[in-house]
């Protein structure tokens, strides 16, 4: 069992991300990061240029106002840190799997 | 961005009568129309607009909040309402909780800035537990604009 000495004891690994979707990171994307995150057990933390917010926090996550084209850095603290960066990277390296066009809601 | 920049105050409900979920972001929509926000008739495109967002999945974001929204070409401003309901509704949040507070945006659809700055200051203030539970304990929608007016004034404004 892990505690949170352990959790602490354990280096931190970071990948930057770009935010590459047309919209921004909002609400859609952010429950999908979100729900990533509390996948692992790791601490997963997402560092924009003002602030550090707790990435398994959609309320968190949206506070970032993460326009496309914005540089974030994951961090991820923890026994699972590493698989945990690769999975949450992969949803900023596919776009969120998002549309790349406005008309999704036209109708 | 402050609430003041899109809440419609003429369309706060501080004591929703609907029980499902498409009942709620139709009275919200209704309100946004007599409080001449919105077309009478774009209202019902705008209902289905909302609930094809929500299809995509819920907006209902954890903690009792729900964020209902789509683009819209109708407006050529941000505009949004905020709503409580007493008993709770169930929206199919994330964690599965009933949801009272509701915060309904409307956003033309070339102003995705506007929308994310507009989610950015709902989140940041429904992170503070003293800020739901006096929404959630407001009795009339004067309450929820001094609360919201509070919010504005005191709160991190970016």
């Amino acid at each position: 069992m892990t505690t949170c000495l352990d959790a602490m004891s354990q280096p931190t690994i970071s990948r930057e991300v770009v935010v590459g979707i047309q919209q921004g990171l909002h609400a859609r994307p952010a429950d999908l990061l979100a729900r990533e995150a509390r996948k692992w057990q790791s601490r997963i933390e997402l560092v924009a240029k003002t602030q550090r917010v707790d990435g398994k926090s959609i309320l968190d996550v949206l506070t970032l106002a993460a326009e496309a084209g914005t540089r974030l850095v994951v961090e991820a603290t923890g026994p699972d840190a590493q698989e945990a960066l690769e999975a949450i990277g992969g949803l900023f390296d596919r776009n969120f799997n998002e549309q790349s066009n406005d008309k999704e809601t036209d109708s | 961005m402050k609430f003041s920049d899109f809440v419609a105050v003429d369309a706060i409900r501080s004591d929703v009568e609907a029980d499902t979920k498409q009942g709620v972001i139709r009275e919200m929509a209704e309100a946004l129309v007599e409080a001449g926000k919105i077309a009478p008739g774009e209202l019902e495109g705008i209902v289905k607009a909302i609930m094809k967002r929500e299809d995509l999945g819920s907006t209902g974001i954890g903690r009792g909040v729900a964020v209902p929204h789509t683009k819209h070409p109708s407006v050529d401003r941000l505009v949004g309402t905020v709503a409580v309901s007493r008993k709770g509704i169930d929206f199919e949040s994330l964690d599965g909780e009933p949801v009272h507070l509701f915060f309904l945006l409307v956003s033309p659809p070339d102003r995705p800035g506007d929308h994310l700055r507009a989610l950015e200051n709902i989140s940041r203030q429904l992170r503070d537990d003293g800020f739901c539970r006096r929404l959630k304990a407001s009795a009339t929608p004067a309450d929820i604009e001094h609360l919201l007016e509070e919010a504005d004034s005191h709160g991190i404004v970016t």
